[in-house]
């Protein structure tokens, strides 16, 4: 049991980075389904930049700017220019995969020293609580970290009102005077480099080497989480170790005595998804899902 | 600095300008990638988008009993355009009445499932003019399954069809994989993932000799031929594009929006799910876990590049199929890496997208006001 | 009412004086639309003053301007004698200028508090709990800055609309029609709010087309039309046809209904109820409209009259086929379509977007309603689209234009010639008018009594009481989604219909039920009102409504849905005035319980002749 859910918090840590900037991007109305693409960019430019350089912590840095230009890429055409922004989005993944799969083809077969990690106070450690939660390194803790301070930043600070406004009204938010595309930039610029993070705990730490396409579907998994969440960080977290644990199911199948075959637990996230937006669309009391999410946005003047 | 001025009406110059303007940036873009990565341009562009011409040129220019092979290339073209076309119109169809199935990768799956379970539980003696149809019907008729649920929950609880139809993508692919490497899975096959082969009667025939090029090609014709009336031409098509444009209108027109989310959806999914059902019963022949499912997404480039008009879809599968083959002969011929082709499709929709502002957009200069 | 009230006399008086807030000379123009010509007014601190005029006479761009969401093109405002330019509605706030608009510009997802805050970026949270417990405390705006504001009412959503803009200190307030979408409790508690800001000594712009509310409220008026100041004068001592003249003007072509006949009913709502998530449900609702006459359906914005509509067009089906019948048929379960095979047609309030798509040609919005007629091929509607251009009189420079491309007006002579050509039994029309020039306007209705001539059946769902007056025969109030009993718009006065509007019983007289058949012979002239034609219509009240009634239509006649020529019985006609209806009736006296609640409800009435000018301001109080 304990290598499982060890296990489970390292899976859920690509979630929670990726997660967290979508949930900030889509608080101030905006789609991006961008996500798979961001990470893989991230990743790459993070292994790269880490084996070139030595630095774990410039690694992390690049993979987090390759994230935000990729988001760029996103905020030009889809806020700048109107476009459709799931059409973009969905550009944004395939442009990605490409991008990155480009970077990186030199790169493949390359192996890092993946990311130091904690160590537990030795007369701690014999507690399997303490096994747990420790033991893990800094993008981590980071990845909670981060939770806290998004949520803190959405529900008691100005600015964090100011972008939950956009997303609720964006005309009566320029009539206010607030810059909806500037905040909108903002809000998805910080959601790309959060996903390149997401990216690059996957080729600095989970698995310390570059590999095409190895994400795996996780980005889509994060979006799926940001509903599963209803929009709301804290739910964020819970959210993300559940999947994670589906995800991890299948590696611990016979440990944990599971039958089911691997691919249903896999499937279970996005079955949940599914059944959790019903719930969120059914349910009369207005949730905190923006109301402009995906709509696009001129300013009059 | 430039911003952007809404037109009055939609302008439909910019509308046809557009994709020709993004198809030249994207060009302009990839050769400068592949110039800067050390490669002739040049020699670039003749793989990678004019071999399908130079191998027509050849053939014309050979002896009839030289030619053997020749038209291969241009052939498989056609092939990959089929199952995009397919796809393409079907994510127009839905696009014009405003809905986004982004889910067409998990109907196309669902469509290949579909046909697979016909074509190896069929008797081994029934002929192939029964066999293949019920393939085909099945097909369609799972995608169609699919992409009931997105709108059915958009109907029933307004859940966002964006947003559903996508995670049952990755449900589908999932249950493809557990299906070829459990129920279904060829116990001669030496452990691969893979059913065993479809049996010949249901194996949809080669048209043209020493190609893959298959009859599935005149059943796309005859399917858009007949989308392209019902588009144009009947009060069905019509109602498509009310309800894209103005929701409102088109309840006040009598086009019950519910039944225009079904009828979308259920066009839309049967169509991805005969590209699925095609694709198994013609150049695969089983099913594996990978069934070029990526397809799916990018027949919605497709669909916006042609402009969600038939015609316009039916040229744009023809661009992005040549991206494919393309693709594939630089990575032979120049060692070009295969992720290129992504890298360009990417571009390709991005720049589109940015074209497209112009069609209900004006640029205009504005020296910043001071203040 | 403030110290100062009394001093000021709109724009004439005070030169010495320098006013608070002035305009000079403001014009403004999109493309070939003059909105704004050359407008002058002040204001000075404790005054309240009216702007006036019609919908489309240029209020609402002086407004934008005033907020610095558009800049005049030229001329200068003018706070304490300096010239200001005023760049953003951030820039007019730090001014000392404030909003209160029409339509709340609040985010529903968020609390009351948290919108106070985004409109207070510099000021702390704790200090606005603060200010807003003391402002609403002061002035009676009592809201809960902790719920959001998705679950307030309309009325309590103006009052944190109003907290907003006193938390700004503002000097200068300005309201946009305030109590368009208030009921007459809650305008009569933002009047109460509004003294008593005046007495403190804050300048308000109060823009209104409600005369009754400027003779209650304000000090002076400046009265707008076709976007150029026509007049200013003091509300107190101008009678209210007078400024009703000078706001209306006399451009419309007076209406002219002689020989009309109405024969039985047709179109039949009986015990409509509809429950709806969002907007206003609607609860038993009955009424018949007959051949040959034009049923008007009154009320003030957003009482169901969305819901009615869809209900009558199929756009929303009603839960039983009984509940609305035509000749006697169940409609009430068919969609928009079979009722249009039914020889119905229908024009909504909102003409892009509902009735017309703007990226559609004219010949395809066509389709929008005749593929039900199963008329589909473009060569044919191009053709009909023309005809109906040209007998309409839709003025535009392309041959097949983009319905978006069109003014308004156009527009929607356009939308109504759409059903109007092919001739149906029954029109079911919303808001035929808003927002049209005075000329498409009067040809608009004039169209629509033409069809009741010919023995059509018309249901006019307005706000405009002007309109109803002009053109029904009978008329029913909508309010909260319930509907007043039928009365024959000559027994009604402006009086009588604004009790009708805020939900009052009003005396039983005469019900629509007694007549069962008549014919009339009147022109009406309703859009000059004067007092000389009040005067005349005083003395001959339901002079002709019992004549005719003894004269029953043959029945052979009622029951032909199309008559080629109308069934003319009477033509006495053209006695022009002497058959209008009846004149208001003496004003209540101040003694009554609540004399300033009685204004209010007239104030809901739009018209010249709306309210009684006995009671003066400051009566009560």
């Amino acid at each position: 049991m304990e290598p499982f859910l060890i296990a489970v918090i390292v899976a859920a840590t690509p979630f929670l980075y990726a997660a967290t900037g979508e949930l900030v991007a889509e608080r101030s109305g905006v789609l991006n389904l961008g996500v798979e693409g961001m990470m893989l960019l991230g990743a790459v430019a993070a292994f790269v930049t880490a084996l070139t350089t030595g630095s774990s912590g410039l690694g992390i840095l690049a993979g987090a700017a390759a994230g935000a230009t990729g988001a760029l890429l996103f905020v030009i055409v889809a806020l700048g220019f109107s476009a459709n922004q799931a059409a973009t989005g969905l550009a944004l993944t395939i442009f990605g995969a490409g991008a990155s799969g480009l970077i990186g083809q030199g790169y493949v077969g390359e192996a890092l020293k993946p990311l130091p990690k904690l160590q537990a106070p030795e007369q701690l450690a014999e507690f399997s609580g303490v096994r747990i939660l420790f033991n893990h390194d800094v993008l981590v803790y980071g990845a909670f970290a981060l939770i806290a301070i998004v949520w803190l930043y959405l529900n008691f600070t100005r600015s964090g009102l100011r972008l939950r406004a956009v997303g609720d009204d964006h005309h009566s938010a320029q009539a206010l005077g607030l810059g909806v595309l500037r905040i909108r930039s903002l809000a998805v610029l910080f959601g790309g480099a959060c996903a390149g993070i997401g990216g690059a705990y996957l080729s600095l730490a989970y698995t310390p080497l570059w590999a095409e396409d190895m994400t795996a579907g996780r980005g889509w998994i994060a979006l799926a989480l940001v509903v599963f969440a209803s929009w709301r960080p804290l739910r964020i977290v819970f959210g993300a170790l559940i999947f994670a644990a589906f995800d991890q199911a299948g590696n611990y199948r016979e440990t944990l005595n599971i039958e089911i075959p691997s691919q249903f637990l896999s499937m279970a996230p996005y079955l949940a998804t599914i059944i959790a937006l019903v719930m969120i669309s059914l349910a009369s009391r207005r949730s905190d899902t923006p109301a402009c999410l995906g709509r696009e946005f001129r300013p009059d003047r | 600095m430039i911003t952007l001025e809404k037109r009055l009406a939609p302008s439909t110059s910019a509308s046809i300008l557009s994709p020709i303007i993004a198809i030249t940036l994207t060009i302009i873009c990839g050769l400068l990638m592949i110039q800067a990565a050390g490669k002739s341009p040049v020699e670039a562009f003749d793989v990678y988008f004019l071999f399908p011409f130079n191998d027509i040129n050849t053939y014309l220019n050979t002896a009839p009993e030289d030619r053997g092979g020749l038209l291969y290339q241009p052939a498989e073209v056609l092939v990959k355009a089929i199952p995009l076309a397919l796809i393409g119109i079907g994510l127009a169809i839905a696009f014009r009445a405003g809905l986004f199935n982004i889910g067409a990768p998990g109907q196309y799956i669902l469509g290949a499932i579909f046909a697979g379970g016909v074509a190896l539980h069929v008797p081994e003696n029934l002929s192939r003019f029964i066999v293949l149809p019920l393939c085909l019907i099945a097909g369609a008729f799972g995608g169609l399954l699919w992409a009931l649920i997105p709108a059915f929950l958009r109907v029933r609880a307004g859940a966002n069809e964006i947003l559903t139809s996508l995670m049952l993508t990755y449900v589908a692919a999932l249950l493809l994989d557990w299906i070829v490497r459990g129920p279904w899975k060829d116990p001669a096959g030496f452990g691969f993932p893979q059913t065993p082969d479809f049996p010949e009667s249901a194996i949809i025939p080669i048209i043209l000799e020493g190609t893959r090029l298959h009859w599935g090609l005149a059943l796309v014709l005859i399917i858009f031929a007949v989308l392209w009336f019902i588009l144009a031409r009947t009060v069905t098509g019509f109602r498509f594009t009310v309800t894209g444009l103005a929701p409102k209108a088109a309840h006040f027109a009598g086009f019950n929006q519910r039944g225009t989310v079904y009828l979308v959806f259920l066009i839309s999914g049967a169509l991805a799910g005969l590209a699925g059902a095609i694709e198994a019963t013609s150049t695969i022949g089983q099913l594996q876990p990978e069934i070029s499912a990526e397809y799916g997404f990018a027949a919605i480039i497709v669909a916006f590049l042609g402009r969600l008009h038939p015609v316009g879809i039916l040229l744009a599968a023809l661009v992005l199929a040549i991206t494919y083959i393309g693709g594939e002969n630089a990575q032979i011929s120049l060692g070009l890496p295969k992720n290129a082709t992504l890298v360009f499709q990417g571009m390709l929709l991005l720049f589109l997208l940015t074209c497209d502002a112009l069609i209900h957009y004006r640029l205009r200069w504005r020296t910043r006001r001071r203040a | 009412m403030g110290q100062n009230a009394g001093g000021i006399k709109g724009v004439t008086a005070s030169h010495e004086h320098t006013p608070l807030f002035e305009a000079r000379g403001i014009s403004k123009s999109f493309g070939d639309v003059t909105a704004n010509k050359d407008i002058s007014l002040k204001v000075d601190t404790g005054e309240i003053l009216a702007l006036l005029g019609e919908n489309g006479a240029g209020k609402s761009t002086f407004v934008k301007m005033t907020d610095g969401v558009l800049r005049p093109d030229s001329g200068a405002f003018l706070w304490n004698g300096k010239q200001i330019t005023i760049k953003s509605p951030a820039a007019a706030k730090r001014i000392g200028i404030g909003m209160i608009f029409q339509h709340f510009s609040s985010f529903e997802a968020l609390t009351v508090l948290e919108n106070l805050a985004l409109a207070l970026p510099q000021r702390s949270l704790r200090a606005i709990r603060r200010d807003v417990a003391e402002v609403s405390e002061r002035y009676g705006l009592s809201v809960n800055p902790k719920s959001r504001v998705e679950r307030l009412s309309a009325g309590e959503k103006q009052r944190v609309e109003i907290v907003r803009a006193l938390l700004q200190q503002p000097k200068l307030l300005i309201l946009d029609e305030p109590t368009s979408v208030l009921t007459p409790q809650e305008a009569d508690g933002l009047f109460t709010t509004l003294d008593s800001l005046a007495e403190d000594g804050m300048a308000m712009i109060y823009i209104s087309h409600r005369l009754s509310e400027i003779k209650e409220l304000c000090d002076s008026a400046t009265i707008l039309r076709h976007g150029e100041v026509v007049g200013s004068c003091d509300p107190q001592s101008t009678s209210v046809s007078e400024i009703a003249e000078m706001m209306i003007g006399k451009t419309a072509d007076p209406i002219d209904r002689a020989g009309a006949y109405v024969g039985g009913p047709r179109l039949v709502v009986d015990n409509l109820s509809i429950p709806v998530k969002e907007g206003v449900p609607l609860k038993n609702i009955s009424f018949s409209a007959r051949r040959g006459e034009i049923m008007g359906i009154a009320g003030i914005a957003g009482e169901g009259q969305d819901t009615l509509f869809a209900a009558l067009s199929g756009e929303r089906r009603t839960p039983k086929a009984q509940s609305i019948k035509i000749d006697g048929q169940p409609i009430g379960t068919m969609g928009p379509t079979s009722r249009r095979r039914k020889n119905i047609a229908f024009a909504p309030e909102q003409r892009l977007g509902h009735a017309a798509i703007a990226d559609f040609s004219l010949s395809e919005n066509l389709r929008l309603t005749r593929h039900a007629m199963r008329e589909f091929s473009n060569r044919k509607l191009r053709a009909r689209s023309l005809k109906i251009r040209e007998d309409y009189d839709v003025r535009s420079s392309a041959n097949d234009p983009k319905a978006g491309t069109l003014s308004g007006g156009n527009l929607q002579k356009f939308v109504i010639g759409r059903e109007l050509d092919r001739h149906p039994d029954v029109f079911v029309v919303a808001q035929p008018t808003w927002g049209v020039d005075a000329g498409a306007a009067s040809s608009i209705r004039n169209k629509l009594l033409s069809v009741a001539q010919r023995g059509g059946t018309v249901v006019v769902i307005s706000q405009d009481l002007d309109e109803i007056f002009q053109i029904a025969d009978r008329v029913a109030v909508l309010h909260r989604g319930e509907l007043s009993q039928t009365h024959l718009v000559h027994d009604m006065t402006p009086d009588k219909i604004g009790m009708l509007m805020s939900g009052e019983d009003i005396d039983s007289e005469p019900k629509s039920t007694t007549t069962q058949n008549f014919t009339r012979n009147r022109a009406r002239k309703t859009t000059e009102t004067t007092e000389e034609t009040i005067a005349v219509r005083t003395g001959t009240a339901h002079e002709q409504t019992k004549e005719p009634i003894r004269q029953a239509a043959p029945l052979s006649v009622v029951e032909s849905p199309k008559p080629a020529t109308p069934p003319v019985i009477t033509s006495s006609a053209m006695t022009s005035s002497v058959s209008v209806p009846q004149s208001p009736p003496p004003a209540k006296s101040a003694s009554q319980s609540s004399p300033r609640r009685r204004i209010l409800v007239s104030g809901t009435v739009t018209t010249p002749w709306t309210a009684p000018e006995v009671i003066q301001k400051g009566t009560v109080l």
